[in-house]
C-alpha cells in the first residue's frame, strides 16, 4: 500500500472506529445508536434551516483547523487557538460596537482585523518566548487560553458596565446576511463561510508558493538546518505563531460578527479552539484536509444539539466520539501498522 | 579449542533490509578481537545482538560453549557480558554512581544505598586503575572519564567479556593512550574483549585477531601479526585501495580568507578560539589538524556568520565580513560544507530538490517578489543530481532516503554550484565508505585547481595529509603551527596536535604516559 | 482587620485550596519525571470528580462518615481507567503526547456529563450532604501562633496532600524506584540498556498520574464544589501543571507551587473581605499562577530543569 493511500485512510479509519465506540456506548447506557445517528444526521442535514447552522458551526472550524495547521506545519503546537479565539471575539464584538455610524466597507474589515489583532497579539507572546528563551509554545499556549478567558471577562463586565453580555454589535459591522438568511429558512448562516474558504486559499498560497512557506516549512522541519541557509529562525517562529494566532482570530469574529453579534462572559472554554487541534490533524495539516476536517467536526457538533430532543440522548455523546477519533488519528502509527499488515496479507494471498 | 562466545551464522533484518548476513564470529578467552568493517557494514547491529538489544532472525549464539537466548540485556548482563557503547549511556545529571548501579541498585531498607555502592565503584576503578570520582556528576567530567565509567558499570555487574564500540571515536591522543593500558589490564585480570573499529591502527596496535565483515556479510578472520594494514582495508573495501590521494602541485596566489586575532566565546563565555590568525590563498587546500573540541567548530561557525566573533576580524577577498549574518557570508562568496549534514546541511524531511535550492530559494530565478517558483527548483535540481552522481528516485524523493554519501554529494554539488571563492569542508567525509570519499576528495582538489580556495577540516589524520597543501594544526584554540604535508610525518603531527611543539629533529622531548610506557603504542 | 487575623483567615483557606492542586501536581511529576508529558491533567481530574461525587451520592447512606474517604478511591480508579488510554496512546501507540492529552481533555467532561445527564437526568448532580470534617489536629493545635495558621480546623484532606508530596518525594529521590523513573525521562535509551524496563516504567508512571489527579478531582468536588457539573473543574487541572513546571519538576518545588497558587486562588475569592487586597480588581489573583508561570519559564526555569527525554516516545534500537 502506497503511503499517500494509507495517510488518507488513517483518517477515515479513525473517524469510523469513533462513531463505533460513539454506538457502543450509545448501546451500553441503554439507547438505541441507530436512533441516536438518525438524529445526528437529522440534526445536520434534516432541513435548509439545519444544513444553514451546520455551515455557520462549520466556519469557526474551519480558521481554528487552520490556525492550529498552520503551526504545526512551521513546527509549532498552538494548542492556544482557544485563547486567541477568545480575544479576537472580543475586539471584533467591541470595535463593532464602539463606533457608530462607519459605513460598513469601512467599519466590517476594522472589526475583522483587530480580531486579527488580538489573536495575533495572543501569539505574538509564545512566538517571542520561544524564539528568545527556547520555552516551550504548548505551555505558554495554555497559560495564555486562562488569560485570554479571565482578562475577557473581566473586560466584557467593563464594557457592559457590571452585565455579563456586551451590546449588540451595529449592523455595519455584521456579517449576516439576508440573502443566505433567507435560502436557509432564517439560520443564523452568515458571510464568514466565505472568508474562511478564502482563509484556506491564503494559507495554501503562502506555504506552497511563497519564499516565506518555504522558510517556515524549514524552520518547522530542521532550525539548524534553516540557520545555516541564513533564514532568520526567531523571525520565523514568531511569525508562524502571529499568523496561526490571526486565523484563530478570524475564527473569534466569526462568532462576534456573524453568529452572535454580541460576547458574553465564559464559565469555560468555547472548545472550538481543542476541536481546532482535531480539525488539523484529520486534515493532515493541509488547507483542503482543514475544510474536511472542520466539516465533519462542525456538523457532529451543530447536529449532535438535535439528539437530545429527538433521540433523548445527552449531546455529549459526539464529544465522546470526537475524543475518541484524536486517539485514534494521534495513533496513527498502530493503524497504519494495521494497515500495512493486513495488505501484505492480502499480497500474500 | 572452546570460545567463551561463538556467535554461529547470525543473521538479522530491519523490514527488507539486511544488516547482518551469515556473520560468525569466535572469542577466545582472554584476547582483543577486533570486529573491523566501514561504517554501516553491521558491525554495531551484531553487537546489539550479542547484547540483547536485537533479536536476531537466523543463527546461534553459544557462551563458554553453551547455546543460550539473549532476550534482552540483562540476560546478557547474567553472562558476564557488558557492553561500552559508543554513544555513552550515560544520564547527564546523575552521578556516576547512580549510573552505575542503575537497574541493580542495592537497597538498605528500600531505600537506595549510594555510599556502600560508592565504595563498590571506588574499589573497582581502583583495581583497574581506572581513577573514576564515584560522587562526581556525569554532565561535569571529561569525556575519556564517562567512557570509564561505561567500563565500570560492566564490571559492576561482573561482565567477563566486554564489547567496546568505536571506544576511541571522541577521545584525545592521550585518552587513547590511557585506554589501551586499561584494555590490557582488563585482559590481564582475564576479561576478554571485542574491538569494534574502523580504524586500522588501533587494529594493529592492541588486537589478537580480527573478524571482518562487509556490507553485512562475514568475510573472515584473520591473526593481527599475519597481516597489514593493506591486507585489511582491502578485506574490509573489497577491493585494493590506494591510501594516497592523486593531485598536482599547488598554484596559490592572492588571499581569500584572512582572519586576524580572532576571539571566540562559548555560550557559557569561555573563550574557545584565543586570539586565531590563518589565511587560505587561492588555489590551495588548507587543512586544520586537530583533536575534536580544540576550537574547530567555533572556528568554523565564526566565519560563517553562524556564531558570534569576540573580538578580530575575518575578511573574504579583502571585506571585512565580520560578524555578518551567515546570509550575508554566503553571499560573500563562501560555500559551506557543514561538519554535522543532518543538523545543519540537510532539512531532511524536504524533498532533495528543495534542498540543494537551500541557499537559493531566495533569489532570482527561483523566486521573484517572494513569489517561489518550485519548477525551477526542480529543474536546477536535476542538474546537479546529474552533474553530483546524486543516486535518487528524483527531485521530489525526501533527502531522508538517500544514503550518507549521496546526501553529501547533494550538499556538496549545492556549495559547489555556487561558484565560491571559498569553500569550507567540515569533515567531508565523515561516515562515508571508501567509494565517496574518494569522489568528495576529487571535488575539493577540482576546486582548489579551479583558482578556488579551499578550507579542510577534518579529524582524520589520513585525510588531512592526503589532500591538504598546507596544515593548519590548532590546539586549544590557536593555530600553533603551519607544516607541509611532505615534510611531516603523522607521529610529528599528532605531538603537534596534543600540544607538544616539534625540535629540531622532528622528535618530541615529553613523554604522554604517566608511566612511559607508551612507546609501544606509537 | 489586623494582620494577624488577615493572615489566620487566609493561610487556611490558601492551604484548603491548595489541597486537590498539590495532589495533581504529584501526578504530574510522576508522569513527566518518566518522560511523558500529561496536559490531560485537567481530563483525569474532571473524571476523579466525577466518580467521588457520584460514589459520595450513591453511598452515603450505607458508609457514613467514611463514605468521603472511600469516594476518594472512586475517584483514583476512574481516573487510573482513563489514564490508562493516555498510556496506551503515548507509550505503545507513540502517539503525540500533547494529542493524547488534549484527547483525555476533551473526552473526560463529555463522558462524565453524559453519565450525569443518564443518571440524573439534569446537567449536574445533586449536592452531597457527607463531607470531609473539618478538625483541630491534636496538640499541635495548641501551638501558639502556628496552632491556629495550619493545625486549627483543618481538613484530613489537606494533611493527606502534603503528605503524599513528601512520600513522593522520597520515592523519587530515595529509592531505585525513582531512580529508574528519573532514568527513563532523562535517557530512555540507557536505561534500556541496564535492564530496565522503559515501557513498563512509564505505564507506571501514567497510571500514578491518573491515580493522583483522580483523588484530587474527587478532594476539590467534595470539599470546595459539593456537586459536580460541567463547570466544576475549571483549569485546576492546568493549574497544577503549571504548578510541575513551577516547581521544576521537583515535588516539594510543586508543592510549594500548589500552596501558593492556592493562596491566590483563595485570594480571588475572599480577597473582598480583606482590606487592601479587595482593592485589586479580582481578575488579577484569577490570572496570576498563569502570569506567574509564564514569567518564571523566561526567567529562572529553562528547559535544563524538565526531563531532557520528555514529550519523546522511546522507539527501541533508534538511535
Amino acid at each position: 500500500m502506497s503511503n499517500r493511500v494509507t495517510n488518507i485512510l488513517v483518517p477515515i479509519v479513525s473517524v469510523i472506529l469513533g462513531l463505533i465506540v460513539g454506538a457502543i456506548i450509545m448501546l451500553v447506557s441503554g439507547f438505541s445508536p441507530i436512533d441516536g445517528y438518525i438524529a445526528l444526521w437529522n440534526g445536520i442535514f434534516g432541513d435548509a434551516y439545519t444544513i444553514g447552522e451546520t455551515i455557520r458551526q462549520i466556519t469557526p472550524y474551519i480558521l481554528a483547523g487552520l490556525a492550529v495547521a498552520f503551526a504545526f506545519r512551521s513546527g509549532l503546537f498552538n494548542i492556544g487557538v482557544e485563547g486567541q479565539l477568545i480575544v479576537g471575539w472580543f475586539a471584533a464584538a467591541y470595535v463593532g460596537l464602539v463606533f457608530e455610524d462607519l459605513p460598513k466597507i469601512i467599519h466590517l474589515p476594522l472589526s475583522l482585523i483587530a480580531a486579527m489583532l488580538a489573536g495575533a497579539l495572543w501569539g505574538f507572546v509564545p512566538g517571542l518566548l520561544k524564539a528568545k528563551f527556547r520555552v516551550h509554545e504548548v505551555i505558554v499556549t495554555i497559560m495564555m487560553n486562562y488569560i485570554a478567558l479571565h482578562v475577557t471577562n473581566a473586560l466584557i463586565k467593563t464594557v457592559s458596565d457590571g452585565g455579563d453580555r456586551t451590546e449588540r454589535i451595529f449592523s455595519s459591522a455584521s456579517l449576516r446576511s439576508e440573502f443566505l438568511a433567507n435560502l436557509t429558512d432564517f439560520s443564523r448562516l452568515h458571510y464568514g463561510i466565505l472568508i474562511a474558504l478564502i482563509m484556506v486559499g491564503v494559507m495554501w498560497f503562502l506555504l506552497e508558493k511563497t519564499t516565506l512557506g518555504y522558510e517556515l516549512k524549514a524552520v518547522g522541519f530542521n532550525q539548524n538546518a534553516s540557520e545555516y541557509a541564513g533564514m532568520n529562525v526567531n523571525k520565523n517562529i514568531i511569525l508562524a505563531m502571529v499568523i496561526s494566532g490571526m486565523f484563530a482570530g478570524l475564527a473569534g469574529a466569526m462568532e462576534a460578527l456573524g453568529t452572535f453579534e454580541y460576547i458574553s462572559s465564559k464559565g469555560g472554554f468555547t472548545g472550538i479552539g481543542f476541536d481546532g487541534i482535531a480539525v488539523a490533524l484529520l486534515g493532515m495539516n493541509t488547507p483542503l484536509g482543514v475544510i474536511f476536517g472542520a466539516t465533519l467536526f462542525g456538523s457532529l457538533k451543530y447536529g449532535a444539539l438535535n439528539m437530545p430532543n429527538a433521540a433523548g440522548i445527552p449531546l455529549e455523546i459526539v464529544e465522546i466520539v470526537i475524543a475518541v477519533i484524536i486517539f485514534f488519528v494521534a495513533s496513527g502509527y498502530i493503524i497504519r501498522l494495521l494497515l500495512q499488515r493486513m495488505a501484505s496479507k492480502k499480497g500474500a494471498k | 579449542m572452546e570460545y567463551v562466545i561463538e556467535m554461529r551464522n547470525i543473521r538479522k533484518e530491519f523490514g527488507n533490509f539486511v544488516a547482518n548476513d551469515n556473520i560468525t564470529l569466535q572469542l577466545k578467552k582472554g584476547e582483543i578481537h577486533a570486529l573491523l568493517g566501514e561504517n554501516g557494514a553491521g558491525k554495531s547491529t551484531l553487537m546489539n545482538v550479542l547484547f540483547g538489544l536485537y533479536q536476531p532472525e537466523g543463527g546461534e549464539i553459544f557462551v563458554r560453549g553453551e547455546k543460550v537466548n539473549i532476550t534482552d540485556p540483562n540476560v546478557a548482563n547474567d553472562l558476564g557480558i557488558g557492553m561500552v557503547h559508543q554513544h555513552f549511556m550515560l544520564v547527564e545529571n546523575f552521578s556516576v554512581t547512580e549510573n552505575i548501579i542503575l537497574g541493580s541498585e542495592p537497597t538498605k531498607f528500600g531505600i537506595t544505598n549510594k555510599k556502600d555502592a560508592a565504595k563498590k565503584v571506588q574499589a573497582l576503578s581502583e583495581q583497574y586503575g581506572l581513577n573514576v570520582d564515584p560522587y562526581a556528576i556525569i554532565e561535569d567530567i571529561s569525556v575519556g572519564m564517562q567512557q570509564r565509567v561505561e567500563i565500570l558499570k560492566t564490571l559492576y555487574r561482573g561482565a567477563e567479556i566486554l564489547i567496546f564500540d568505536e571506544p576511541t571515536a571522541s577521545l584525545t591522543p592521550q585518552e587513547i593512550i590511557e585506554l589501551i593500558q586499561i584494555m590490557k589490564r582488563l585482559i590481564a585480570e582475564g576479561k576478554s574483549i571485542i574491538l569494534i573499529t574502523h580504524k586500522l591502527k588501533e587494529i594493529m596496535d592492541v588486537s589478537d585477531r580480527v573478524t571482518v565483515i562487509r556490507k553485512g556479510q562475514g568475510i573472515g578472520t584473520v591473526t593481527t601479526s599475519e597481516t597489514s594494514p593493506n591486507d585489511l582495508a582491502s578485506l574490509m573495501v573489497g577491493r585494493q585501495v590506494t591510501f594516497k590521494t592523486v593531485k598536482g602541485p599547488a598554484n596559490p596566489n592572492g588571499e581569500v580568507l584572512d582572519i586576524k586575532d580572532l576571539v571566540v566565546e562559548d555560550y557559557r563565555k569561555i573563550e574557545k578560539i584565543k586570539r586565531l590568525n590563518l589565511n587560505v590563498r587561492k588555489g590551495e587546500i588548507v587543512g586544520i589538524a586537530g583533536i575534536d573540541g580544540n576550537g574547530q567548530s567555533e572556528l568554523i561557525e565564526a566565519i560563517t556568520g553562524l556564531r558570534k566573533v569576540k573580538s578580530g576580524t575575518v575578511k573574504i577577498n579583502g571585506k571585512d565580513v565580520t560578524n555578518f549574518k551567515p546570509r550575508k557570508v554566503t553571499e560573500s562568496g563562501v560555500g559551506h560544507i557543514p561538519q554535522d549534514r543532518h543538523r545543519h546541511g540537510l532539512v531532511l524531511d524536504f524533498p532533495i530538490g528543495h534542498n540543494i535550492a537551500l541557499q537559493t530559494y531566495y533569489t532570482q530565478p527561483i523566486s521573484k517578489n517572494g513569489i517561489i517558483d518550485y519548477k525551477k527548483i526542480d529543474k536546477k535540481a536535476k542538474e546537479i543530481i546529474e552533474a553530483y552522481d546524486v543516486r535518487t528516485q528524483g527531485a521530489h524523493e525526501p533527502a531522508r532516503a538517500l544514503s550518507g554519501g549521496n546526501q553529501q554529494k547533494a550538499i556538496i554539488g549545492r556549495e559547489v554550484d555556487r561558484d565560491p571563492d571559498l569553500l569550507i569542508a567540515a569533515l567531508p567525509t565523515r561516515g562515508l565508505d571508501v567509494g565517496a570519499i574518494e569522489f568528495i576528495h576529487s571535488r575539493l582538489i577540482e576546486q582548489r585547481d579551479n583558482g578556488k580556495a579551499v578550507l579542510l577540516l577534518s579529524f582524520e589524520l589520513d585525510e588531512v595529509m592526503n589532500v591538504s597543501d598546507r596544515i593548519a594544526v590548532i590546539y586549544d584554540g590557536q593555530i600553533v603551527d603551519i607544516v607541509l604535508p611532505e615534510e611531516t610525518t603523522e607521529q610529528q603531527l599528532g605531538l603537534l596536535m596534543a600540544g607538544q611543539s616539534l625540535d629540531e629533529d622532528g622528535s618530541n622531548k615529553v613523554s604522554l604516559s604517566k608511566e612511559g610506557e607508551d612507546q609501544h603504542v606509537e | 482587620m489586623s494582620f494577624l487575623e488577615i493572615l489566620y483567615f487566609i493561610i487556611p483557606q490558601a492551604i484548603f485550596y491548595a489541597a486537590p492542586l498539590i495532589l495533581v501536581a504529584m501526578g504530574g511529576v510522576f508522569s513527566e519525571k518518566s518522560g511523558v508529558v500529561n496536559i490531560g491533567l485537567e481530563g483525569l481530574m474532571v473524571m476523579g470528580a466525577f466518580a467521588g461525587i457520584l460514589f459520595n451520592l450513591m453511598f452515603a447512606d450505607t458508609f457514613g462518615g467514611l463514605t468521603p474517604w472511600l469516594s476518594l478511591i472512586a475517584g483514583m480508579l476512574a481516573a487510573l481507567l482513563l489514564s490508562v488510554l493516555h498510556a496506551v496512546a503515548s507509550v505503545s501507540f507513540r502517539a503525540n503526547q500533547v494529542v493524547s492529552g488534549v484527547a483525555i481533555n476533551i473526552l473526560a467532561p463529555a463522558l462524565s456529563i453524559y453519565l450525569v445527564k443518564r443518571i440524573f437526568d439534569k446537567g449536574q448532580t445533586d449536592f452531597i450532604t457527607t463531607s470531609f470534617p473539618r478538625k483541630d489536629v491534636p496538640f499541635l493545635s495548641d501551638i501558639p501562633f502556628i496552632g491556629p495558621l495550619f493545625f486549627s480546623s483543618i481538613y484530613a484532606t489537606s494533611v493527606l496532600a502534603i503528605a503524599i508530596a513528601i512520600i513522593s518525594w522520597f520515592v523519587i529521590y530515595k529509592t531505585p524506584f525513582g531512580l529508574r523513573l528519573r532514568a527513563v525521562g532523562e535517557h530512555p535509551m540507557a536505561a534500556d540498556t541496564m535492564g530496565i524496563n522503559v515501557t513498563r516504567m512509564r505505564y507506571i508512571a501514567v497510571l500514578l498520574s491518573g491515580a493522583f489527579a483522580g483523588i484530587g478531582g474527587a478532594i476539590y468536588a467534595q470539599t470546595i464544589t459539593g456537586d459536580f457539573g460541567h463547570a466544576t473543574i475549571n483549569g485546576q487541572g492546568f493549574m497544577a501543571l503549571a504548578a510541575v513546571i513551577f516547581g521544576k519538576w521537583h515535588p516539594l518545588g510543586a508543592m510549594g507551587a500548589a500552596i501558593f497558587f492556592g493562596l491566590a486562588q483563595s485570594l480571588s475569592i475572599v480577597g473582598n473581605a480583606i482590606p487592601g487586597v479587595d482593592q485589586i480588581p479580582n481578575v488579577f489573583m484569577l490570572i496570576l499562577p498563569y502570569v506567574l508561570t509564564i514569567l518564571a519559564l523566561a526567567g529562572v526555569i529553562g528547559r535544563a530543569n524538565a526531563p531532557k527525554a520528555n514529550g519523546e516516545p522511546y522507539i527501541k534500537g533508534q538511535r
